[in-house]
């Protein structure tokens, strides 16, 4: 590691004294260069990225029809903590749920944001198009999103109700709720639009997207989703912690079983692991304290595009469908997409078959009961 | 006189608009109003009920754990299902853990900006190390000129009380506060795999088996959160009461509180919960009336539905029609839900209130405690408003942290003697309906679900700031919040901090409010009362 590459001591000093402790702030660049799959070597790159960043980086968050889960997720962040990302790496000029201001006073910060523009707009929520269900200051929140899209850098759509309505556009979608991308199409505004699907989004997900934009000042690649690969890019299934269990067959077959207390694959209480494409095994939430498979949920498939009509029956198995010649296929979601989601499936159906007739489960072929 | 509109009401869930008009500088009239509305009751209609704690979740990403536990409790009362005591036990510590979570969160992030001036905090002379690093950081960042989150505040207004010193602890305290409610939040995750939206509290009670590991960790975990809340937090509230003594009595409301209880006892009677069921009428204290679901009606005069007189939840009729805001007519989107016809106060206030009138002996204590410290000894009723609504707050946060400890022994005891079930199984019956009747941090929810071949035939939720935000009913009587605010000193119309508080104090959640409704003619009957 050279010189030049190295955190200068001045800067840890002057973060120190700020209140950011030195093992804190090393942490957290080392846990970034984990997250976007980057050597430790880059640990000293980052840092100096966000050294050299004086101004920070102005962020709009704009809640429209959601519930504010992802606003409770990003500020269960850490490393870094959201008081590290209001402080020092973001100036999140605009969020209703955290503002001091209000009425009026918020409504000026907004005006004024839209003039300046050179910001992040990040939107929670999907967009209603019908008359009159979602406003914000006496406006539409279609209104809304056209005012503040067009001077943003980038859009980032965090959570399902951003990307495509999420659970209230489910069917029959009652307030006729849109995602970001849509809108945007809606309103002739090209944009660069990175989506994060997922029910809430993963804070780390979300910082580890600024993080790569303050980094390398570029957006990450995406799938054909509008996805960030280095988080859609593995099913859930390919780095699930039970998969040693599925491939041996040992399945939970009851809620709080012996099995269940063994840790066994929960494939067969509905799991959508193998069809969902999210980090999640590798990230986990609330500091990693936990995910839903580990805890003894089965996967929902919450990361994947109209999962509330998709996977509706959470406890009721993945279809399997025996198609011959396709057992086994997996691809990333950015060529196969759909195909590549079903013929995962078929893998499924098939690999359980398999156990099963190797004598390794008593019965199932992968199907429903 | 003046008309003010705040829209939007910022530092609250979802999206909230006040109207208030103004005469010889006091709120003479108000007006809430919910601005989005979702149907989550439409979405759910024909789908598996076991789906429905998943997606009642998502009314709420502040409190998902509420409404997913109070709809698998309807379903448990549908399908006849009771949970082992262990998953009895576990769902209360998630809960909990949301509650302490939710109310640090509020009491720090969303309503102390309206008492602490972060601009004050400059002018503080502090001694202690770690304190000068905090103002340090402030100097810095207000420096920067980007005052992201703070900017554009009712900074240096006179109804701000605090000395410099006493802000600048406030604001140091606000960062620690960022992170416990994250530590909160990871207990919830502990046993639920994530927070927000845990995954593991279904129907007949909960699939995560615990294990050594997790037991341990829990407590220790458990054991922080409950220093912090003793040294900090409650600290803090002492701290800081003195200085606002004179808001005693400011945003009184109609003073019926309601609770439908909260952390289920052993016994699963609801009068023995933790924080018990139960309702006071018209600051009748300490007399508890019987809170039954029965006696519910929601009245749709003022809002955007067709209009219908006034019904019991469970049968129901409400079609949305958008019309325009009209305060005369129709301005909102939430429902005016009534218990024996009167407007009923929900929330940390009416539970810690009915389990002090109940005779709770924490709640007794803690509130006791809390009166003789700010002056008001044996009185009570000093609590109706603005001021009692945050003691409330912190003392419940205090009271659930302390029983979260206890919780944690209870299931080492039965795992001890070899009790390890966590979870009942059960068929989906082809008909069935039920009820859950718990409560969210921010006060009383109830889910209706009417199962019909082994679907969702109708789904029904009434939530906590339904009850709190509504506008006025059939004959004009107002919400408890628009009640509240009447007669709230403005001092300056451009600013109007004081009514900020008046409505902060309730802790409003406008997502789980406004997207209760029914297409057609929706109707579940005959219930059965948990």
């Amino acid at each position: 590691m050279s010189k030049k590459e190295e955190v200068s001591k001045q800067f840890l000093d002057a973060l120190e004294f700020r209140g950011v402790k030195r093992r804190d702030f090393l942490k957290f660049c080392g846990a970034t260069a984990a997250l976007l799959g980057l050597s430790e070597l880059y640990v000293p790159k980052i840092a100096a990225a966000l050294e050299k960043a004086s101004k920070r980086t102005p962020v709009i968050w704009i809640n429209f029809a959601s519930d504010s889960g992802c606003t409770e997720a990003f500020i269960k962040a850490t490393y870094p903590s959201p008081a590290e990302v209001i402080l020092d790496i973001l100036s999140v000029d605009y969020n209703e749920t955290i503002m001091a201001a209000a009425g009026k006073q918020a409504e000026e910060i907004l005006a004024t944001a839209a003039k300046a523009g050179g910001y992040i707009l990040v939107v929670e929520g999907g967009v209603p198009t019908k008359k009159g269900h979602g406003m914000i200051g006496n406006k539409e929140m279609l209104d809304v999103l056209k005012e503040m899209a067009g001077p943003a850098i980038a859009v980032l759509a965090i959570g399902s109700c951003a990307t495509d309505g999420g659970v209230p556009a489910a069917k029959p979608n009652p307030s006729q709720i849109i995602g970001t991308g849509e809108a945007l199409k809606k309103l002739g505004i090209n944009k660069p639009l990175i989506n994060l699907d997922l029910c809430p989004v993963n804070p780390q997900y979300l910082i580890g997207v600024v993080v790569n934009f303050l980094l390398l000042g570029k957006l990450p690649d995406l799938d054909s989703f509008g996805r960030p690969k280095m988080f859609y890019g593995q099913t859930i299934h390919d780095n699930c912690e039970r998969r040693a269990h599925f491939d041996a067959g040992r399945f939970v077959e009851k809620f709080g079983s012996t099995e269940e207390a063994l840790n066994y694959c929960l494939y067969k209480m509905g799991c959508k692991g193998p069809m969902t494409y999210s980090a999640c095994p590798k990230i986990q939430y609330n500091d990693r304290t936990s995910w839903c498979i580990k805890a003894g949920g089965p996967c929902i498939g919450c990361a994947e595009r109209g999962w509330t009509d998709k996977f509706a029956g959470f406890y009721e198995p993945l279809p399997g469908v025996k198609i011959p010649g396709l057992g086994g296929v997996e691809a990333g979601a950015d060529k196969l997409g759909a195909i590549a989601a079903a013929a995962t499936a078929v893998g499924i159906a098939v690999h359980a078959a398999a156990t099963s007739a190797s004598g390794r489960t008593k019965e199932e072929k992968g199907g429903k009961k | 006189m003046a008309r003010i509109t705040i829209d939007p009401m910022t530092r609250i869930e979802g999206h909230l608009r006040i109207d208030v008009e103004i005469e010889g500088g006091k709120v003479k009239d108000a007006w809430t109003t919910g601005t989005l509305f979702r149907g989550f009751e439409i979405i759910l209609q024909g789908r598996d009920p076991r789906d429905a704690w998943h997606i009642t979740q998502r009314i709420c990403g502040v409190c998902p754990t509420s409404h997913g536990h109070t709809s698998s409790m309807s379903m448990d009362d549908a399908f006849k299902v009771k949970p082992p005591d262990n998953g009895r036990i576990i769902r209360n510590i998630i809960e909990g853990a949301q509650f302490v979570h939710s109310h640090i969160l509020w009491f720090y992030h969303l309503n102390a900006l309206d008492y602490v001036d972060v601009v004050s905090a400059l002018k503080a002379s502090p001694k202690e190390g770690s304190l000068k690093k905090v103002q340090a950081k402030l100097k810095s960042f207000v420096e920067s000129g980007q005052l992201g989150p703070f900017a554009n505040a009712y900074w240096g207004h006179p109804a701000y009380k605090l000395p410099p010193d006493v802000n600048l602890i406030a604001v140091a305290h606000y960062l620690e506060a960022l992170e416990m409610q994250a530590k909160a939040s990871q207990v919830s995750a502990l046993f639920g795999g994530r927070m927000p939206m845990t995954m593991t509290s279904p129907p007949g009670g909960v699939t995560h088996v615990p294990t050594v590991d997790d037991l341990k960790n829990y407590l220790f975990r458990v054991k922080e959160l409950q220093a912090w809340i003793d040294s900090v937090f409650i600290a803090d509230l002492l701290a800081i009461a003195p200085f606002y003594l004179g808001a005693a009595g400011v945003g009184k409301g109609p003073a019926n509180f309601l609770s439908w209880g909260v952390f289920e006892d052993a016994s699963f009677d609801p009068k023995k919960r933790l924080l018990p069921r139960g309702a006071i009428f018209a600051a009748d204290f300490p007399k508890v009336h019987d809170a039954k679901p029965e006696d519910v009606t929601e009245d749709t005069t003022h809002g955007w539905y067709k209009n219908s007189k006034p019904l019991n939840p469970a049968v129901g009729v409400t079609e949305p029609e958008y019309t325009g805001y009209d305060t005369n007519k129709k301005y909102t989107w939430a429902k005016a839900p009534r218990l024996q016809g009167k407007p009923m106060e929900v929330g940390a206030l009416a539970r810690m209130v009915v389990a002090y009138a109940a005779g709770q002996p924490t709640a007794k204590k803690l509130i006791d405690y809390a009166l003789g410290q700010i002056g008001h000894p044996g009185n009570p009723a000093v609590l109706f408003g603005i001021i009692g609504r945050i003691a409330a707050r912190a003392l419940e946060c205090k009271m659930v942290a302390d029983s979260m400890y206890q919780w944690g022994i209870d299931l080492i005891e039965n795992i001890k003697k070899g009790n390890t079930a966590v979870y009942t199984a059960y068929e989906i019956p082809n008909k069935a309906q039920g009820i859950g009747l718990w409560e969210a941090p921010r006060g009383a929810l109830g889910h209706w679900i009417d199962v019909d071949g082994k679907k969702i035939k109708n789904y029904q939720c009434v939530v906590p700031t339904t009850w709190n935000v509504c506008p006025r009913d059939d004959k004009g009587v107002r919400g408890p919040i628009e009640e509240a605010l009447i007669g709230t000193d403005v001092h300056d119309a451009n600013k109007p901090l004081e009514v900020l508080r008046v409505v902060h104090s309730f802790d409003p959640c406008l997502a789980c409010t406004v997207h209760v409704i029914h297409p057609e003619s929706n109707r579940i009957m005959d219930f059965k009362v948990s």
